[in-house]
């Protein structure tokens, strides 16, 4: 009898195993598949041999000058900036849906990427700050406010409920500082503000995507470290206190990964709206309950970030759109699609 | 014994129905208040006779009418209609995050603002009425047709993410007219803010049947939302018919919430957080917490609305701003203090 169950359990998980690479490996494909689009698409069409010889190019020392500016200073920058901060915003929006256990916490509405907007507009409007300077002030921003509601929402340990609670009178406040900047200040300067709030990857720099490269490396080994303590964590905090799990630590230490990945990435790129947000529903619903999907959201969001800078910059001809635009846009329908697809079960999350 | 509970039970019902009582005769108090401030301070017996015996010779009496007493009547409105809508979606979705702006509502307002704006050189606030009120209940319908597809029906969680999906379409598409038309992005970054300076008693007299209406739909629903408060699967044993209640209950809101962004503009804190203090008075039970919430609101928006009129003499503050500021850091603190009760 027992013989029997293990033998079944054992094959439950061989099943959901695979289901998670065949979803991975879906994923990866589609990524590579964008990925070369990115570097072929464009006013200057580069056909794929040619990308693979200029890539390889400090390799072999073969050298076409008009091509490899293209592709290593134009494109590549651009590609490996829209894949590194999908991927982060996509890890951050679903550490906290599961952290928080519901899919709207993700940290676009739960304050975060509001104090990185507040910063940065008085950055911009206020102190007359441009470029990497704005960056920075949105980075500080974004980990003050984290800080914050952490500390508002302790009290003898904190509470899913709490956060969120907490979080949505933060990003009540922070959007009430926008709007007031936003009275008060020249025309001019909220076009400005305006085009950051809404993130764009239109001037994506070569060094952007290094910075955000290591951050990302250097914060992910504690993500890998941590996750297993989300098992516990499901269970609810006193079960799993009684499994062994500390729950302050692991859950403050998420808090702290998810947060780190959500700021590096709006220092990077603005606040991209709905990357975050979407990429664990979606995930999800590909795992259909083979797994909670955390890397898988990375991929997700790595992917919607590049195919949405995709059709930014070439869906209309003579006009760059900004990318969080079409994030907004393309997500959505993504989303949309999910919930009519959802039928059968009824369950999104 | 079951006296005794009996007992118990009335006697909070008392207590609750005083509340109640304080919390009608504290907002009489703030109308009054209301009325009597501004850039040019009235005494209060002097607001009381202009509204008794009007003198159109007088310069405060023809204040009070043509401008503190839209604005108040508006304020009123506005408020109860942002209580009652908040609880209401709040409790048909069983999401503690669930307010007008999460669903949809304000963004489809805000849209069609927008548009009339910059497509129709729209520029008068009578008209944004009628605009907003189209964006948010067309929003609305959308996002509750979505929601409904597949089978379960509008789920709390499908609710939820339909409106947030929405809600980012539509924000997508405003943020590319306001970036591409500087002359738009005038003019709504001041009807974006939420503000009930300049409203017409024209304004208050175009929304009021609509707030009254969705007033009476959201309290007649209170039985229904208790019954949803117990899940789906409770409510349905129990013989309510879930599909139904919160059909009702998302109209009620809709309305509401559509009349609400008309009038003011899209004011974001007011109805996703007097829900919660409301509920943590009463306790669970929406037969209590959607009178209170009524209440209570419109007090927090004219109590706001007065304290941005004195702040920065001569100009004000607006009232969507002020309610942040001064609401959320209250807000924090009871969400500290008390262990609310959870939905």
């Amino acid at each position: 009898m027992t013989a029997i169950d293990t033998s079944y359990i054992a094959g439950v998980r061989r099943q959901r195993e695979s289901k998670g690479r065949r979803v991975t490996l879906g994923l990866v494909l589609a990524l590579i598949l964008a990925s070369a689009a990115a570097l072929t698409l464009g006013d200057f069409p580069v056909s794929p041999e040619e990308i693979l010889r200029s890539l390889f190019s400090p390799l072999t020392g073969f050298a076409n000058k008009g091509v490899d500016f293209i592709v290593l200073q134009v494109r590549a920058p651009r590609l490996f900036l829209a894949l590194l901060s999908g991927a982060a915003f996509g890890l951050s929006g679903i550490i906290f849906q599961t952290l928080l256990r519901n899919p709207l916490a993700s940290p676009d509405i739960i304050g975060i990427a509001h104090g990185a907007s507040a910063a940065a507009v008085f950055c911009i409007i206020v102190l007359g700050w441009t470029g990497l300077a704005v960056s920075l002030g949105s980075f500080a921003g974004a980990l003050l406010t984290a800080f914050a509601i952490y500390i508002l929402a302790w009290r003898n340990g904190v509470t899913a409920y709490r956060v969120v609670l907490i979080g949505i009178g933060a990003a009540a406040m922070l959007s009430a500082v926008i709007s007031y900047l936003f009275t008060r200040a020249r025309l001019f300067e909220v076009q400005q503000a305006m085009a950051w709030l809404v993130g764009s990857l239109n001037a994506a720099r070569p060094g952007d995507s290094v910075v955000l490269a290591i951050m990302l490396v250097l914060t992910l080994p504690l993500l890998i470290a941590l996750v297993r303590g989300l098992d516990g964590l499901e269970l609810g905090d006193d079960t799993a206190h009684a499994l062994g799990t500390r729950v302050e630590q692991t859950r403050l230490g998420l808090m702290v990964t998810g947060v780190a990945f959500a700021a590096f990435a709006t220092a990077a790129v603005g606040p991209v709206g709905f990357v975050a947000f979407v990429s664990g529903p979606i995930a999800r619903r590909l795992m259909g309950g083979a797994g909670r999907g955390i890397p898988q959201a990375g991929l997700v969001g790595a992917l919607v970030m590049l195919v949405s800078d995709l059709l930014a910059q070439h869906a209309l001809p003579n006009l760059q759109l900004p990318t969080g635009v079409v994030t907004g846009g393309f997500g959505a329908v993504f989303l949309l699609w999910l919930l009519i697809v959802s039928g059968r079960s009824g369950r999104v999350n | 014994m079951q006296a005794s509970q009996a007992n118990k039970k009335t006697g909070r019902a008392a207590t609750l129905g005083l509340g109640l009582a304080l919390l009608g005769a504290a907002l009489f108090a703030i109308v009054l208040l209301s009325m009597a401030t501004g850039a040019r301070p009235i005494p209060i017996d002097m607001v009381w006779s202009a509204l008794v015996s009007y003198d159109p010779n007088s310069t405060e009496h023809r204040i009070i009418w043509d401008l503190r007493l839209p604005r108040t009547v508006v304020g009123v409105l506005v408020g109860a209609a942002l209580g009652l809508a908040g609880a209401v979606l709040q409790g048909a979705t069983r999401n503690p995050l669930a307010d007008p702006s999460i669903l949809g509502i304000n963004s489809g307002a805000a849209l069609f603002v927008v548009i009339g704006v910059s497509a129709f050189g729209i520029t008068q606030l009578n008209l944004y009425v009628w605009l907003a009120f189209a964006g948010a209940g067309i929003a609305m319908l959308v996002v509750y047709a979505v929601a409904s597809l597949g089978r379960e029906g509008a789920t709390p969680i499908k609710l939820a993410l339909a409106g947030a999906a929405m809600t980012a379409v539509m924000q997508a598409i405003i943020s590319a007219v306001l970036l591409t038309s500087p002359r738009t992005l005038d003019e709504v970054r001041f009807w974006q803010v939420g503000s009930l300076a300049g409203r017409s008693m024209e304004i208050a007299l175009q929304v009021s049947p609509f707030i009254l209406i969705g007033a009476a739909l959201a309290l007649a629903s209170a039985r229904l939302l208790d019954g949803l408060s117990m899940g789906d699967d409770v409510a349905r044993s129990l013989g309510q018919r879930i599909g139904l209640s919160r059909g009702l209950a998302g109209l009620a809101s809709v309305i509401l919430a559509g009349s609400a962004v008309a009038a003011a503009g899209p004011i974001a804190f007011v109805g996703l957080t007097v829900p919660h203090v409301a509920r943590a008075i009463t306790g669970p039970g929406y037969r209590w917490i959607l009178p209170y919430s009524m209440l209570m609101a419109p007090i927090l928006l004219l109590g706001a609305d007065v304290i941005g009129r004195i702040i920065a003499p001569p100009g004000e503050v607006q009232v969507g701003i002020v309610t942040a500021f001064i609401g959320a850091p209250f807000f924090i603190a009871l969400v500290r203090r008390r262990k609310l009760a959870t939905l």
